[in-house]
């Protein structure tokens, strides 16, 4: 038995908790959305819904990243200073210039691959931990991109507005950007869920130690994990730049937080080797749902970082009690031998 | 044999805490020679003052991570008691009734964290992280975004002035005091020792008879108290309560400790490594200033320290192996 996680009876026992913790997370959104849709018709305005579905893209394509490197038990703290460097970097491009938008995403990735290199490379090689080496670049990263814009803004009048149109534009009433988050998530979350490459990330984050002796290869799935979070953060720097038009050498200060909150409340554990990039979706568009409603509600906007610090510990509180009781019953069961 | 003694001798050079000591001495000294207006006695009051946040805040820190765990709401912990301190000079209550209430505050905030962590057992890095950005909403639910000011001279001036007539900030008085008691907790008393123990093996300091649960919970009651402090003073060093204030402070502390040569996996620190490495972040950051660097340049070397700092040790073991 080197392979529990795969022997059937626990992985469909696991298969309903991981049902259960998103289940959980569309009540609360499907709650949310119904009390303030009742105060307030205006919240399920076509606008209205459009505003959070763009913000969510750019989380959410943050926090797929993000599940990647978590599930690997790592993580990766450098992604809002990533997004503001690749942001800048592609402003600066387009600055007066009309180059194809394509080519604005290829480079943005391009400059977040790097720097998920970087990461990757310090963690495996460095036998540093992520948390010390992703809070060292995320200073690094942020100082190199204050270094080079210097006070100076963007504005989205210098950008060409094919750019710009890129952030507004919609396809049968759904907007690029959108369309972009939802491609990055399914591919992220078909090759997490059914190639084996998706599954050695979970055997790493469940114990690194047997993956490595299951040969596994571990350092290079762990600069993998690492590159993908980093590419991604990259291209959510271009959508931050498409959505918004100004991009100062600030952009995406703090997103760190906000992204690892949509992780851990959309059910990925801290500590690697379960949850799905669709929980940290999910976790994005709710904490984003949240925002909006708070704003429609007319509820003094500063207690949605207090709800949000809520939800986490309710939600890895949560994730706790079905992880014990899961326990509990398997143990009662006798159903596998270890 | 001969192999054996160079190594534990290479093991005893690699020592972190000395490098981070040496390293700190060096630069003071070059600094001193070489950036105008550094060794005046006016920027050691302003560099004493700059770091006091981070010095306070990075002893309990320190114990918290060689127990294992981490504790990253601090700063919104200082920030919730800047806004309640705000808060309730606003409604003209004295201030010697404030700044116990502050303390209380942080340590009940630290309390908090010290359930989730031990007594629901859930891991602290997503508890804090949590707090954090729930200590910070209620700072701004307290305070909204206005700040309040006018607090009574005569505190505001002890925090800024020094002793007498002499260079001495008044704080360094805070800062010796508080580093004296968690150097002698951490380094000569049972509670130290199991501090290690339960960072070194949770498992066999258990056997040993400590509790680590309960160990850990005062630290984090300690972690929230000195926060607490940290949030009175920064309002009366800028005599200003806001509910942003310290705001990704957190980072700073945890770098500060990591660059003293605290293991993030626990079990391995010490205080005087730790102080060291305050000290020569506050004075690396005071001398580029001094000498025109940007402030954000500063993030660089920040980055490239913590990093180093952790790799360093590292890559020396290595190619003394080979």
């Amino acid at each position: 038995m080197t392979a529990v996680g795969l022997s059937a009876p626990r992985r469909s026992s696991l298969d309903v908790v991981l049902r259960a913790r998103e289940l959980g997370i569309v009540i609360a959104l499907a709650v949310l959305v119904l009390v303030t849709a009742i105060s307030n018709s205006r919240f399920l305005s076509g606008q209205s819904i459009r505003d959070i579905l763009l913000n969510t893209a750019i989380l959410a394509v943050l926090a797929v990243g993000q599940a990647v490197v978590v599930i690997t038990r790592n993580i990766d703290l450098s992604v809002g200073s990533v997004l503001g460097l690749s942001a800048f970097t592609v402003g600066t491009l387009l600055q007066g210039n009309n180059l194809p938008v394509v080519l604005a995403l290829l480079v943005g990735a391009g400059v977040g691959v790097v720097c998920g290199a970087l990461n990757g490379v310090l963690v495996r090689y460095g036998n540093v931990p992520a948390l010390v080496v992703t809070l060292g670049t995320l200073y690094v990263v942020r100082g190199v991109t204050y270094f080079w814009a210097g006070g100076s803004q963007i504005n989205a009048d210098e950008l060409p507005s094919g750019f710009l149109d890129f952030g507004n534009a919609t396809l049968i009433g759904i907007p690029y950007l959108v369309l972009l988050a939802v491609l990055v998530l399914v591919v992220t979350g078909v090759v997490l869920r059914s190639y084996r490459m998706g599954r050695e990330l979970y055997a790493m984050g469940s114990s690194p130690h047997a993956a490595r002796l299951a040969g596994i290869p571990v350092g290079r799935r762990t600069v993998g994990a690492f590159v993908v979070s980093g590419g991604l953060a990259g291209l959510a720097g271009v959508l931050f730049a498409a959505r918004f038009g100004t991009i100062d050498a600030a952009a995406g200060t703090g997103y760190e937080l906000n992204v690892v909150a949509a992780v851990v409340v959309g059910g990925v554990a801290v500590f690697g080797g379960s949850g799905t990039v669709w929980g940290a979706a999910l976790g994005a568009l709710l904490l984003t749902t949240i925002g909006s409603a708070l704003a429609v509600l007319e509820i003094n906007q500063f207690w949605q970082q207090a709800i949000v610090g809520a939800l986490i510990l309710l939600a890895i509180g949560a994730d706790r009690l079905v992880a014990t009781r899961v326990a509990a019953s398997l143990k009662k069961r006798g159903s596998h031998v270890s | 044999m001969s192999a054996e003694l160079t190594a534990t001798r290479a093991a005893r050079f690699a020592n972190w805490n000395v490098a981070i000591i040496a390293i700190t001495v060096v630069v003071l000294i070059v600094a001193a020679a070489t950036v105008d207006n550094f060794g005046t006695s006016q920027n050691f009051g302003f560099l004493v003052l700059d770091v006091l946040p981070i010095a306070i805040i990075a002893l309990p820190m320190t114990l918290v991570i060689v127990t294992g765990e981490i504790d990253l709401s601090v700063a919104s912990t200082l920030g919730l008691s800047s806004a309640v301190m705000g808060y309730l000079w606003n409604a003209n209550q004295p201030i010697e009734t404030i700044i116990p209430l502050c303390l209380l505050l942080g340590a009940v905030l630290g309390a908090v964290n010290g359930f989730f962590v031990t007594v629901l057992g859930l891991p602290s890095l997503a508890v804090t992280i949590g707090t954090l950005a729930l200590y910070r909403g209620l700072a701004f639910v307290v305070l909204g975004d206005s700040a309040v000011a006018d607090f009574p001279p005569a505190y505001t001036n002890w925090v800024t002035g020094t002793i007498g007539s002499s260079p001495i900030p008044n704080v360094l008085i805070i800062i010796v005091v508080l580093a004296v008691v968690f150097g002698v907790v951490l380094h000569a008393t049972p509670i130290g020792r199991a501090v290690f123990a339960v960072g070194a093996s949770e498992q066999a300091a258990r056997f040993a008879g400590v509790r680590p649960g309960r160990l850990k919970f005062w630290l984090y009651v300690a972690s929230g108290l000195v926060s607490g402090l940290a949030g009175v003073l920064w309002t009366l060093r800028y005599s200003s309560a806001r509910a942003d204030n310290g705001a990704g402070l957190e980072l700073a502390v945890v770098a500060a400790v990591l660059l003293g040569g605290v293991s993030i996996f626990g079990g391995k620190g010490a205080l005087p490594g730790v102080i060291a490495g305050v000290v020569l972040l506050g004075s690396l950051q005071n001398a580029l200033r001094l000498s025109d660097v940007s402030n954000e340049a500063l993030n660089v070397v920040t980055g490239v320290l913590l990093i180093a700092s952790v790799l360093g040790p590292n890559l020396a073991n290595r190619l003394r192996r080979t």
